[in-house]
């Protein structure tokens, strides 16, 4: 047996790969944004559509007790933005798988976690570049926090939080995808019911039998109304709501924790076997 | 993330090359790959021949690590290819059959993001980058988006990637599909310079002449498994040169053609009556005018005489007896 050149790389060495392979990976994807500018729109122009479309189309027909009604739809339109988050994971990673790129990285000595954390990192920021448009945009039309800096920080965290989850289930739908169109139609399938059966738009209560109880179970529901809390904005939420609309963020942390526990095995596992030869 | 605790099993006569022992890959009850012993000495260059489905590219993942073998053991550079893959990964190259490089980016960015993945120094990576790019004549259109690129350019792209970390063993799967004659010659070269410098080479193709002017040893594959094994030489020994192949206008002629074909012949010629052709294995020196004569005095209606270099389907037809199996679909779509 032959001596090899170099011994294997030590911990510190393969941690700092581990980064810098992450960061070179994230900075493809933010390259391909460059290339792509569409891939952007869901997280720019989107958000500010909707605002402007319920702030002045349908607002003026919804009534929410406790204050004005662009006051209770940012939470919900913040949380339904995020949600939507889905869907650039997952048709960056399902394009990459059809591709043949995956071929190219895996046999690279990169780091192999590289290639999702990389999608983390990029779609983590456009996330953020999201929920900071959506804050502007809220301000624009009158949307205010009226709670103190502490609460209102927690509030942004929960939100942060969220993003993170919805980017793993992401993920995990670009892992699962056989090409890159399946994913619009599963994620619209997924994401619509999901974000509008729920308290995003209108309050819970004004949904019919059945409807209602599953809105006030939606874990939509649960962020929505944690981050009008939170944000010291009206919840609009009857006496007799569920429980999880009573504790809405502890809910809401349950919900998104929930989401990671199951969703990141999941997603690493599929990774696997997805890559597997 | 390393396979640290998996103990290493190397193939006995282990070496900075590549060794195979015994490696097999099964997908459900499919044998893509079966009982492969391979040996390639540091510096030399093996083709792997074989029709589509004959399990090269399968062979060519698994020695890359991108698949794991079912059976056997297999060491490239003298380290287990499953217990120390990433290790394996750092002195590798590969470019695989469907072109591996990234459409929405540039040639350059593209080749410098491999070489930052191969862990070069910024300065480092973007320098080969610049000297790859140049030697395989893409540095006219290297910041275009790769996308626009045509099928050849992305061929030597890929192969430039996979020479970013100068690695000491390069595989190359079907280098030259794609390639214009020139792109193909151009290829041939830079791959001899690499060999001359010391790297050790393996290629498939489904061409006997690629391999025969490429490969120190030829491997044949068939179904996943071995049917011919050796250098160039003695394997066009087994199968002979050039062929002339006889085209007739009627059935009858066949066997008056077979006849006069058989005083040019070196070996058994082959007669396809379904074809109304005749193809001989010549022997060295014959003159196609002299063969022309010989079928005309044997009173054969001829339509067509040509001569052709030996094929792929001539090896199989000399050492197995059939035409090997082009295609089987089932398990090129399983070893996707």
């Amino acid at each position: 047996m032959s001596e090899s050149s170099t011994a294997a790389p030590g911990l510190a060495t393969r941690l700092r790969w581990e980064l810098s392979d992450s960061l070179m990976l994230a900075r493809r994807n933010v390259a391909h944004v460059r290339q792509v500018p569409e891939r952007l729109l869901d997280a720019t122009v989107q958000p500010i559509m909707f605002v402007l479309l319920f702030a002045y189309v349908f607002g003026g027909a919804i009534h929410v007790g406790g204050g004005g009604y662009r006051e209770y739809l940012l939470g919900g339109i913040l949380v339904q933005t995020l949600t939507f988050g889905i869907i650039g994971p997952a048709i960056s990673i399902a394009t990459d798988l059809t591709e043949g790129i995956v071929d190219r990285f895996r046999s690279l000595p990169m780091s192999r976690s590289a290639f999702l954390y990389g999608h983390l990192i990029s779609d983590l920021a456009s996330a953020t570049l999201a929920l900071v448009i959506m804050t502007a945009s809220g301000l624009i039309v009158g949307w205010r926090i009226h709670s103190d800096l502490p609460h209102a920080l927690a509030g942004f965290a929960l939100l942060v939080l969220f993003a993170f989850a919805m980017l793993w289930v992401g993920m995990l739908l670009g892992l699962l995808a056989r090409t890159p169109d399946a994913v619009n139609g599963v994620a619209f399938i997924l994401i619509f019911p999901l974000t509008f059966i729920a308290n995003t738009f209108v309050p819970a209560g004004s949904l019919p039998e059945g409807l209602r109880q599953v809105a006030e179970y939606n874990p939509v529901s649960a962020l929505a109304a944690a981050v009008r809390a939170l944000f010291g904005n009206p919840t609009a939420l009857p006496s007799a709501a569920a429980w999880p609309l009573q504790h809405p963020v502890l809910s809401a942390l349950g919900w998104c924790l929930l989401i990671l526990v199951l969703v990141v095995p999941l997603t690493i596992r599929r990774y696997r076997v997805r890559t597997a030869g | 993330m390393s396979a640290a605790g998996r103990s290493t099993a190397l193939p006995t006569g282990a070496h900075d090359g590549v060794v195979a022992e015994g490696l097999g890959k099964r997908y459900g009850e499919l044998w893509a790959l079966r009982e492969v012993d391979l040996d390639v000495p540091p510096g030399s260059v093996l083709g792997l021949l074989g029709h589509n489905g004959a399990g090269k590219t399968t062979a060519i993942r698994i020695l890359t690590t991108l698949a794991l073998p079912s059976a056997g053991r297999a060491s490239v550079a003298g380290l287990d290819v499953v217990a120390e893959a990433a290790r394996v990964r750092e002195r590798i190259g590969l470019a695989g059959q469907y072109a591996t490089v990234d459409g929405l980016l540039s040639a350059r960015v593209n080749l410098e993001m491999v070489g930052r993945l191969y862990h070069l120094p910024r300065a480092i990576a973007r320098a080969r980058a610049r000297e790859l790019l140049e030697r395989l004549g893409l540095l006219e259109k290297a910041d275009i988006l790769v996308r626009t690129f045509s099928g050849g350019m992305r061929r030597r792209l890929d192969l430039a990637a996979s020479l970013m970390g100068e690695p000491p063993v390069l595989f190359l799967d079907e280098p030259t599909t794609g390639l214009d004659p020139q792109g193909r010659n151009d290829l041939w070269t830079l791959l001899r310079e690499l060999v001359d410098g010391g790297t050790t080479l393996v290629l498939t193709t489904q061409y006997l002449e690629e391999a025969d002017r490429l490969a120190d040893n030829i491997v044949v594959l068939d179904r996943g498994r071995i049917v011919a094994a050796g250098p160039p030489e003695e394997l066009k020994a087994r199968v002979g040169g050039e062929r002339i192949e006889v085209t007739l206008a009627s059935e009858e002629g066949l066997t008056s053609a077979a006849e006069a074909l058989s005083a040019f012949a070196d070996g058994q010629s082959v007669t396809a009556p379904e074809e109304l052709r005749v193809t001989m294995p010549a022997r060295a020196g014959t003159r196609l005018v002299e063969v022309v004569r010989a079928l005309d005095a044997a009173g054969v209606d001829a339509l067509d005489v040509h001569r052709r270099e030996a094929t792929l389907d001539d090896v199989f037809l000399a050492v197995t007896g059939s035409h090997g199996s082009p295609e089987t679909p089932a398990t090129e779509a399983l070893a996707r």
